[in-house]
């Protein structure tokens, strides 16, 4: 919070943290969700409660918690990537063929490579953001066409199907420890370690000052160009891990794969506070917007909203979250003048 | 284009003053509309001579039909974009206005031109809804027409769910589509030129239209000389919105058939048509009539390669790269060129203009 560049804060550190997560503005959608799982489980009790429910409550975000993360990071540093859709398909699509030409190849070098080839996609479109200095939303607006073509053309009306996938990486898109998918622990351990990168890392920071002035972040001497790139290649490379978790999830691939997930993913990260022009927001805020995302698509035919009008709730839960923002930061400036008026 | 001469000067307005020390052939001919309406003639022409078919009666008049929405669209978006802003929302709203006029006309039995209105209405105030929220409240519009994008496609579901609606009724149905006697012209390029005379002149012609590049460059400046930046951005989201709606309406006719998919993914399309004219994605420069050329280039290539046996997919790959490659042109190019001319060009420059801003100063040194 800005307030502690007022006035040393007077509290002992687990009240401040206390602080901390009631001002936050996280808390409002964790909020938000907790009320639509209590609503259509009160309604349905199999929403949660039974085993199927909560694996499907746990799993069916995974996909775009992956997206959502790599999404924010992007975007925290004023810059923007639509071509995830993309590259989540395209990596749906190589597991496939990785597996089809070699079966018994090893799932932890399945999940690499869509990695590596995610990796190289986000820093083609790095490359191209940071050297040419060109608005990231028209680059990857073009790389989004060029890929999705690229994949359409390779895969014409193919599909990788069930078959085309050995069981022991479908079981994994099922698979639970302890209740929990895999998928979601792979998932929550990557918002985890990305959340603690951005939070306390000095790259991490520097994503921040990047985001919130360019210009100044330049002067002080930033290693602007370096940081911004290894954000597209950290969201690329999520957005290839994800495209790896849909065909383990759904066991199949086609050319449509993914298509549409990127306004998905920027929904997400706009519902879970990280401003659009960069600077504030946090990992946290973008899991909580994808789990939200999801389960409200889930919960609604269960709360009496026929399904038909979910996409008029979600666009109405991201204008109202972004006119949210955009009130409690008014708030904010008018205490911190007031503060400094008084001081 | 009939706007290509008139605008053009006008355009060059929004330069630096060292522009001016070019002459008047050079300003007209080395810019990026001017490429672009060059890259226009050449596919145009190469497509003529090499690919079968594209000579056939019938291939402008199935590009234009087709193309009708994006260039519909395209007009109102270049003024968006030119403020710095832009509208993703504007098929959801196409495809919302389809579906009013849809269900008016067919479940409720209205006649076609009184649905119209109500749908052209409807998406004006849908339009109205943006430009309120990035005008008045202040809210990046980048951020609410992604929200309005998902909230205008949920109304367009909502409001016709599973059902296909078709089979709209009389002779209006056909009209935008019909030929303009025997020529390769639908109709429907009729209230295309009209609007895109209209939109040209407000934009290149008008104090409006300076107010809009003002803007552009910087928000705060055009609000110390005196523009009202919040209506203006207002009245341009108003305007389409509306326009979104007339070509849902004319979507919907020309197909005679509205589902809730009517229209997605076209304002990828409209902003890369843009792009590809010329106008900057940061505001502040860009030209309609290199808007035109842009969206035009796209249909050409479009059909050229169809015609050609070429999947969709070529045609995206296509559109991709020239969106990329047109942007890294548009600001790597000068930046080259800004290390270049001081030795080649500079010497004429400062003849012709002895005292003028930065450029020359730096020549003096």
């Amino acid at each position: 919070m800005s307030t502690s560049t007022l006035a040393p804060s007077q509290e002992s550190p687990a009240t401040r943290a206390l602080h901390t997560v009631l001002r936050s503005r996280e808390l409002a959608i964790v909020i938000v969700l907790g009320l639509i799982i209590v609503l259509a489980t009160a309604r349905r009790s199999s929403f949660v409660l039974s085993a199927d429910g909560w694996r499907d409550t746990l799993l069916a975000p995974s996909i775009l918690l992956l997206l959502a993360v790599g999404q924010m990071v992007v975007v925290v540093t004023r810059n923007v990537d639509l071509s995830v859709g993309s590259t989540l398909g395209i990596t749906a699509y190589v597991t496939g063929k990785i597996f089809v030409a070699n079966p018994d190849i090893s799932v932890v070098v399945v999940f690499l490579a869509g990695l590596a080839v995610g990796a190289v996609i986000g820093a083609i479109n790095g490359v191209l953001v940071t050297l040419f200095k060109v608005p990231a939303l028209v680059i990857t607006l073009g790389t989004m066409y060029v890929l999705r073509g690229a994949l359409t053309h390779e895969v014409g009306s193919d599909r990788m199907n069930a078959q085309d996938y050995p069981a022991h990486f479908e079981r994994l898109g099922t698979q639970q420890v302890l209740t929990i998918p895999v998928l979601t622990i792979i998932a929550l351990v990557v918002v985890a370690a990305v959340g603690y990168y951005l939070h306390t890392a000095r790259g991490g920071r520097e994503l921040y000052a990047i985001g919130s002035d360019p210009d100044a972040a330049d002067l002080y001497g930033l290693p602007a160009g370096r940081r911004v790139l290894g954000a597209f290649v950290l969201c690329g490379a999520l957005a290839g891990l994800a495209g790896v978790f849909s065909a383990a999830r759904y066991a199949t691939a086609f050319s449509g794969t993914g298509s549409g997930i990127e306004l998905q993913a920027v929904a997400a990260v706009v519902i879970g506070g990280v401003a659009i022009f960069g600077g504030s927001g946090t990992v946290w805020g973008a899991a909580i917007g994808a789990f939200l995302l999801v389960t409200i698509n889930r919960a609604l035919p269960i709360l009496g909203i026929s399904e038909f009008w979910q996409g008029a709730v979600v666009g109405a839960l991201i204008i109202g979250s972004i006119v949210l923002d955009r009130v409690l930061s008014i708030r904010r400036t008018h205490q911190l003048v007031e503060a400094r008026d008084h001081a | 284009m009939s706007t290509a001469t008139p605008v053009a000067p006008a355009s060059a307005e929004t330069r630096t003053y060292p522009a001016y020390s070019r002459s008047v052939l050079a300003r007209l001919l080395l810019n990026r509309e001017a490429a672009v309406i060059a890259a226009l003639v050449v596919v145009f022409l190469y497509a003529l001579g090499n690919v079968q078919y594209f000579d056939g009666p019938l291939t402008i008049y199935n590009l234009l039909k087709e193309y009708a929405p994006i260039l519909l669209m395209a007009l109102p978006m270049t003024l968006i974009i030119v403020t710095g802003e832009i509208d993703l929302s504007v098929a959801s709203t196409l495809g919302a206005s389809a579906a009013v006029t849809g269900v008016l006309v067919v479940d409720h039995d209205l006649s076609v031109p009184s649905a119209a209105v109500v749908a052209i209405v409807v998406g004006a105030l849908l339009g109205a809804l943006n430009g309120f929220f990035v005008a008045y409240v202040g809210l990046p519009s980048l951020a609410v027409t992604i929200g309005s994008l998902a909230l205008y496609r949920g109304l367009a579901e909502g409001l016709i769910q599973d059902k296909r609606i078709s089979g709209f009724p009389g002779a209006l149905r056909t009209w935008p589509t019909e030929r303009i006697g025997d020529t390769q012209y639908p109709n429907i390029i009729i209230p295309i030129i009209v609007l895109a005379v209209l939109f040209g002149l407000l934009l290149h012609f008008t104090s409006f239209g300076r107010s809009v590049f003002e803007i552009g460059l910087s928000d705060e400046a055009a609000h110390f000389s005196g523009v009202n930046v919040a209506r203006t951005k207002l009245i341009l989201f108003t305007l389409s919105g509306a326009v979104a709606a007339l070509a849902g309406v004319y979507v919907a006719l020309k197909s005679n058939s509205v589902a809730t998919d009517t229209g997605t993914g076209f304002e990828l399309k409209v902003i890369a048509g843009v792009l590809l004219g010329g106008v900057s994605i940061f505001g502040g420069r860009g030209a309609l009539h290199g808007v035109i050329a842009g969206v035009l280039l796209i249909a050409v290539l479009n059909s050229a390669l169809q015609l050609d046996g070429q999947g969709s997919e070529v045609i995206q790959i296509i559109i991709g790269l020239l969106l990329v490659g047109s942007v890294i042109a548009s600001n790597f190019l000068p930046r080259i060129r800004a290390l270049l001319p001081r030795r080649a060009v500079a010497p004429e420059v400062t003849s012709k203009t002895p005292v003028n801003g930065d450029h020359t100063r730096k020549v003096a040194q």
